[in-house]
């Protein structure tokens, strides 16, 4: 019962964005207040019934009803209860509600906290947000509907794939959805400032804080699954430039970009086009993300169901969004007078520099991921594009961004002298070589990968200090100290996310060149030495799980005769979905973590075990969680408050 | 369909996971350069793992292979080059910079320089454009409202 009123609120919650998408779009272009009324209830009401269908589908799990479809294919009775629970989401179906779930959410954040918003462009944002509803709620209709009965249920489940059974699946996806989805307001509000044919300032001050939100999102999601990957998949890497993967990080590239341009658009009015385009093509990126990770055209380990009906439906999804847009955009653009003045060399140009960067990095991460696409339908070619040839192509844009990072965010607005702006950064730029030249020559290879990486690293968290000692203005330390307690928190947001940037290019150059590894034969009782390590395989046994079995080793790790930890890796077998998976088992460490894995027992007896150390591990996710931070301490400045404070306070005045 | 089919199988019939220890070569160097061969060729079976990450049976056989020839004395070209030769262009994660291959391999350049030349041209005309006024009446009036509260 309870799962039949969880479709019939999918249906109404169809018919509810219907109306949230035609009527207020109608009453702005016709100046009818009672129409453009209709926005705010429908998008509250379409968020309260794609809950209860949410809710609904959970309850459907976490009871293990078996006349579910969905819940056949993705259950099992012996299923840890946390995993009934996020196994909603760790299928296709269910994880396009959880989608749905968020993007009916953001409309209806809007509607609640957007009451400073002028009544006609409030009305467009939501309408416009409701039409991305009503595709996606078609779309969950016609294709993908979670609440299929069976006819003859059988008498359990066939199991979530065991790979998903990690507490990764509770938090990674609803991150990157809120992320993915959070994009959808920018593109609202683009479309809808569009529409109006006015962009100012003030808009620009309203996008960014969407723009944030969904940001801050998509690095947690984007650092939560690279975290996952490195524990649960058995070798460590964090990082495989799998389509799924790019899938997610074009829109935080594109994401990033958005935020700079927002800004200059908000301070200085200039940019106005090239920001409406960046909120489009960032948008218009989630949405190819879906597209590659649902349709199965491009074959990746993430890959949910492939099926050719759910491609075609998600590309005319694609089609209409994007050419609709595109199409307004072009109409429109030349409206869009920009009113700030800067010169050549200035923090809008470096800004400007900034956004280049990182959109031609996207498109070059686009291009390597629909390649082997291309290259089939084009020349008949069938080829791949992987890891070695992205950290070919990528990589440099990001050097390149490091390096002009920590000169752009310290140059003034306007007018900029280049020589002025970097002689603060000298002895940034001076410790950041010996750096490079340091480790260069301590490090036995000849990698620069290693040394470039921590000297970028230091350059870009060096500089960031600079900038924030540079706002504390002249006079004694104690006089600074206490302007820097004042600066707003935008400023203090900025230099908290770039720390994090820097953090997390070292950590990642420096897990990438100077792991340690170790692959051999390991017998119970013996031992290897590991770097400054020694690792015993003290015991091997079988255990029983609640819905699988395990073969658990116990290996022993001592430095120089004392004892530093024991860790327990494991290789399980799920008996009913008939797959193996690895559990490596990771001592981490503030510089260091231990990564052990157990493999499979050998014909002349022992097992096979394969170790690392890998350095500087934490700090990559560390890096990226600071970003993180900086994002959230720029979301609470009090600018974004003020103006809506002022406008309940102007609405108060005009009640009475 | 089939490929779907022979992954299934794949997965089945392997528990073992990648680099195995008895296919280590006993030289680090050689090792070395294996490791960084097999990182570039793709599993034939699998949905994009390389074979050093692979578990499937043919990954190990192609892992030997690399070996087998490295110890032969092959270049790590030719080893390339020997394995492309037998399994096509798809087993290499680096596209050749051949013939359509170099539109990939310029994209990123070319589009870099696209950008910057735009850039550059839209600067220029922001950095001679008089300035404009900055407040319409309309902001004016608003701008005076929100500072009388």
């Amino acid at each position: 019962m309870i799962v039949e009123l969880g479709h019939f609120a999918l249906i109404l919650a169809f018919a509810v964005a219907l109306l949230q998408s035609v009527l207020p779009m109608w009453g702005a272009q016709r100046r009818d207040g009672r129409l453009m009324a209709v926005a705010e209830p429908a998008a509250v009401a379409q968020f309260l019934l794609v809950g209860f269908a949410f809710v609904a589908l959970t309850y459907a799990f976490v009871v293990s009803d078996f006349s579910l479809r969905l819940v056949v294919l993705n259950s099992h009775t012996d299923k840890p209860m946390l995993y009934k629970f996020a196994g909603v989401w760790g299928n296709h179906e269910g994880s396009l509600l959880l989608w749905m779930l968020a993007l009916s959410g953001f409309g209806a954040c809007a509607a609640w906290f957007g009451g400073n918003l002028p009544a006609t462009l409030k009305a467009r944002v939501l309408s416009v947000q409701g039409l991305i509803g009503v595709a996606f709620l078609a779309f969950m209709l016609l294709t993908s509907n979670p609440f299929l009965r069976l006819e003859t249920p059988p008498m359990n489940g066939e199991d979530l794939n065991p790979l998903l059974q990690d507490p990764g699946l509770a938090f990674h996806p609803p991150f990157l959805y809120l992320g993915y989805v959070g994009l959808s307001m920018s593109f609202s509000f683009a479309v809808a400032a569009l529409i109006e044919g006015r962009i100012d300032a003030a808009w620009g001050r309203w996008v960014r804080p969407w723009t944030l939100a969904a940001w801050i999102f998509l690095t947690i999601g984007i650092m939560l699954g690279s975290w996952w990957a490195y524990y649960e998949l058995g070798w460590g890497g964090f990082w495989f430039w799998d389509p799924v993967e790019n899938a997610s990080f074009m829109p935080w590239l594109f994401a990033t970009a958005l935020l700079h341009s927002a800004i200059v658009v908000e301070k200085r009015e200039s940019l106005k086009a090239w920001t409406i385009l960046l909120a489009i093509l960032a948008f218009g990126f989630s949405l190819i993300g879906t597209f590659i990770v649902r349709s199965g055209v491009i074959t990746s380990v993430h890959a949910f169901a492939n099926d050719p009906e759910r491609g075609v439906f998600i590309l005319m999804i694609l089609g209409v969004f994007m050419g609709g847009s595109l199409a307004l955009f072009a109409l429109r653009a030349g409206a869009l007078e920009a009113k700030g003045v800067f010169a050549m060399v200035s923090r809008e140009s470096a800004l400007v520099a900034n956004n280049v960067l990182l959109a031609v990095a996207a498109l070059v991460v686009f291009v390597g991921t629909i390649w082997p696409l291309v290259a089939e339908l084009v020349w008949a070619r069938k080829l791949s594009v992987g890891e070695p040839f992205f950290n070919a192509a990528f990589t440099p844009f990001m050097v390149l961004l490091a390096l002009i990072l920590p000169v752009g965010a310290i140059m003034p607005w306007k007018r900029a002298d280049l020589g002025r702006s970097f002689r603060p950064l000298i002895p940034a730029a001076v410790l950041s070589v010996a750096l490079v030249a340091l480790i260069y020559a301590m490090q036995t290879g000849t990698s620069a990968l290693g040394p470039v990486g921590a000297g970028l690293g230091l350059w870009v968290v060096l500089g960031a200090m600079i900038d924030l000692w540079q706002r504390g203005g002249r006079g004694p330390a104690g006089a600074r100290l206490a302007r820097l307690t004042r600066l707003p928190r935008a400023d203090w947001g900025k230099v908290t996310a770039h720390s994090g940037l820097g953090i997390t290019v070292f950590a990642v150059a420096a897990m990438t060149a100077w792991v340690t590894e170790d692959i051999r034969v390991l017998r119970v009782g013996e031992s290897f030495a590991l770097g400054p390590y020694e690792v015993t395989l003290a015991e091997v046994h079988d255990e029983q799980g609640p819905n699988y079995s395990t073969t658990m080793a116990e290996m022993r790790v001592t430095k120089a005769g004392a004892a530093v930890v024991t860790l327990y890796p494991e290789k399980r077998i799920y008996p009913v979905a008939a797959m193996p998976t690895t559990e490596a088992a990771i001592d981490y460490g503030l510089f260091r973590d231990l990564y052990l894995v157990i493999g499979d027992p050998q014909d002349g007896g022992g097992y096979a075990v394969r170790s690392y150390i890998k350095p500087f591990a934490n700090w990559l996710w560390g890096g990226a969680l600071i970003m993180a931070i900086g994002g959230l301490l720029s979301l609470s400045d009090r600018r974004f408050r003020v103006a809506a404070g002022a406008k309940r306070a102007a609405d108060a005045v005009a009640a009475e | 369909m089939m490929r779907a089919a022979i992954l299934a199988l794949a997965l089945i019939a392997s528990p073992a996971f990648a680099v195995q220890p008895d296919e280590v070569l006993p030289d680090p160097a050689l090792e070395a350069r294996a490791r960084e061969i097999s990182r570039n060729l793709r599993c034939p079976v699998c949905q994009g793992e390389n074979i050093d990450d692979s578990s499937a049976p043919i990954s190990r056989d192609l892992r030997l292979v690399v070996r087998e020839r490295l110890v032969a004395g092959d270049s790590d070209a030719a080893v390339v080059d020997y394995i492309v030769e037998r399994y096509g262009e798809f087993v290499l994660f680096t596209p050749r910079s051949n013939g359509s291959g170099l539109i990939l391999w310029l994209a990123g350049p070319a589009m870099l320089l696209a950008g910057l030349g735009i850039a550059y041209a839209t600067t220029r005309k922001r950095a001679t454009a008089p300035e404009a006024e900055a407040l319409t009446e309309a902001d004016r009036a608003r701008l005076a409202e929100l500072l009388k509260e």
